[in-house]
Formats: C-alpha cells, structure tokens, sequence
C-alpha cells in the first residue's frame, strides 16, 4: 500500500509542473499540434510526461485491484485480479509510450 | 423443597407495572427453516430505567421463550448482547428504552455476523481475527525472570494504549464497519484496534511481528477510515484511531 501512497504524491508533484506548463504557455495554444510535437521531441519533458503516465497507471490499477479484491474474495479470483491489473497497467504504459517514442523516431 | 429457577423466572427479572409500552418487532430467523428474516411484535410495559434486553427477556418470559438471545452480565462487560436497536449496533442491556425516543424499538442480528438464530449470531470470526494479531505481550523474559516483580510503566506510556484495553469483544465495531460487509476476508477494527493495544505497548516486544500480520492484502490497508467503529463503541474505545496510529507506525512515522 506504500506504493498506492507513495505514486499518488508523487503524481500530485509532477501533474502540478504539467499543468503549471501548460499554464504559461496559454492552455489553447499548448493544445495545438506542433506545440505538442514539441513538447514530445523536448526529452526531459517527454521524460517526466513518461514518468507521470507510469506512476498514474501503477496507482489507477492498484486502485482498481484494491476495489475489486473488496468486492469479491477467493484465492483464484484474487489471483486473477491481481495477474490482470498488471497485465492492463503495462499495456497502458506501452500503448501510451509508443505515442513519444513515434515521434521521436520520426514515425509521424 | 426449593425449586432452582428456570431462565425465564431468574430472580433478577421484576415485572413492570409502568403505564408506559412500547412496541418491540424482534428479528426472527432460523437458517435451517427460513429463508428470510420476518418480525414479531410484543407489547411491551417499561419504566425509564427498563433495558432493551429486560424487554427481550420479558418476552421470552411472557409471551414467547423461543426467542434466541445471548446475554450474561446485564451491565456492558461480558459483551455478549449486541445487536442492532433501532438501526444502530448496540448492547441490549446499555440500552435504555426510555432513552430511544421511539414508541416502537426494532430490535434484529448483528451485521456482518452470521445469524445462529434470531438475535444469537456466530463469533469465530471475531475471535478468529482477534487471535491472529496475538493479543497478548510478546517477549522472551518474564517477570518471573527479572530482578524486579513487575514490568513497570510510566502514567505517559499507559495512556499510549489504556483505552484500547477496554475493549469487551462485542463485535458492534465489526457490525458497523461498512468494510466488512464488502470483504469477508478484511481483519476487522476489533482485531486492529487490538494491534494497536499491543504494539503501543511498551511491555511489547512483538511490533514488527504483528505489523507484518496486518500488512495484508485484506489488512490494515482495507480500512476506509469511515468511522463508524469508533461511533457505536460502548466502551468507548476508538477503533478508527488505533488505526491511523498503527498506519502512523507502518509509514515510518512513529517507532
């Protein structure tokens, strides 16, 4: 649970540096496509977007794992849940990963 | 020849003579024969001092002797009368009519707890989860063996745990908890508020044993801090805070 903990303040930090990003740029503008090309081909910011697209997803699913070990309990189920969030989690990395690592390989 | 008293004509059991009634619906259930619970309803003569369990007992005795009840001591320190009055989890013999508000009194099982029958429900649990925590002081010498009698404590490190001490394991707490009605594995704020007891204690030396009983997936962590523990205690014991404080010894905050 340390870790459930630990992702969530840590996320609050880095989404506050994110939208405080956002901010300066003026929200529409930092919206449009170029801008966000850009921000994807600047790699200490694409780093820390990596960063918080990892520590939401560990956080959301161990959420998600927590309320459906709640609901039901059995050790085949549990085992099921548990195997199945981490499976959904890193799908959720890698498919949100291929997005900056497309663009920096030049494959947009 | 004197005749040893039935249980319903204990001599403690005076009838009441008082104006004043209310009427009492009691759940009645029997898993073996029903397959929902249904009320009766008793008219029932009290005075302001009548318990809600001196009702149930005048029931049994007057009107119907089948109603299943648990109790022993009649004044909150066996622990053995909970159930749920009016909506609410409380002792039947701490309860006082007149303090209700209500002419009609509901009187049914405890949730959470499997039903035996009508107001009787199942304990292992209970016992079960306060037993993993090992409720009792961990260490490797005794008294016995130390050159003074007794492990001695300041007035400050008896106040860490004193009030946890008192709890009489009536399994209201576990009956309000809204976690335990979702998680039939969850330990429980009985067995957690006992955790605390012992690990604040400073006799104990079993800390991180017990810690590590409680870091579980149905542990410690499945406490939604509702509160709702510490609200129904008769004891006054405060559930929900021995568990932010054991949180608070699990996170590295306190030692």
């Amino acid at each position: 649970m340390k870790i459930h903990y630990g992702t969530a303040l840590a996320a609050i930090a880095l989404v506050a540096v994110h939208i405080l990003m956002r901010l300066t740029q003026g929200f529409a503008e930092s919206l449009e496509y170029d801008s966000v090309i850009a921000n994807y081909k600047f790699l200490p910011y694409a780093g820390m977007l990596e960063i918080i697209l990892i520590l939401l997803s560990i956080h959301g699913f161990n959420g998600l794992r927590v309320i459906l070990l709640e609901l039901k309990q059995g050790r085949r189920y549990e085992k099921a849940v548990s195997y199945g969030c981490v499976a959904a989690m890193i799908a959720l990395i890698a498919y949100g990963s291929r997005t900056i690592i497309m663009v920096n390989t030049g494959m947009t | 020849m004197a005749q040893t008293p039935t249980l319903a004509e204990e001599s403690g059991t005076t009838p009441f003579s008082s104006s004043q009634s209310i009427t009492l619906r009691i759940a009645r259930y029997n898993p073996q024969h029903d397959s929902a619970k249904s009320f009766m309803e008793f008219q029932i003569p009290y005075e302001k001092w009548t318990t809600v369990l001196e009702a149930i007992l005048e029931v049994k005795k007057h009107f119907d002797h089948s109603v299943a009840v648990r109790y022993s001591c009649r004044q909150a320190t066996c622990g053995s009368c909970g159930m749920i009055i009016n909506g609410k989890p409380r002792l039947a013999c701490f309860t006082k009519i007149s303090e209700l508000n209500s002419n009609v009194i509901t009187v049914e099982p405890m949730n959470n707890f499997p039903i035996i029958r009508d107001l009787a429900v199942k304990f292992e649990r209970l016992f079960d989860t306060h037993h993993k925590i090992k409720p009792y002081l961990i260490r490797d010498d005794t008294e016995i063996t130390t050159n003074t009698k007794e492990f001695l404590q300041s007035p400050e490190e008896l106040e860490q745990y004193i009030q946890f001490s008192n709890c009489i394991k009536c399994g209201l707490c576990n009956s309000a908890c809204p976690t335990m009605a979702t998680d039939s594995s969850f330990v429980g704020p009985q067995a957690l508020a006992q955790a605390y007891r012992y690990v604040a204690d400073s006799r104990d030396k079993g800390k991180d044993n017990r810690l590590k009983i409680i870091d579980d997936s149905h542990g410690i962590w499945r406490c939604h801090f509702a509160g709702s523990c510490s609200q129904v205690c008769p004891k006054g014991v405060d559930p929900a805070m021995g568990i932010q404080l054991l949180r608070g010894y699990m996170l590295g905050f306190r030692s």
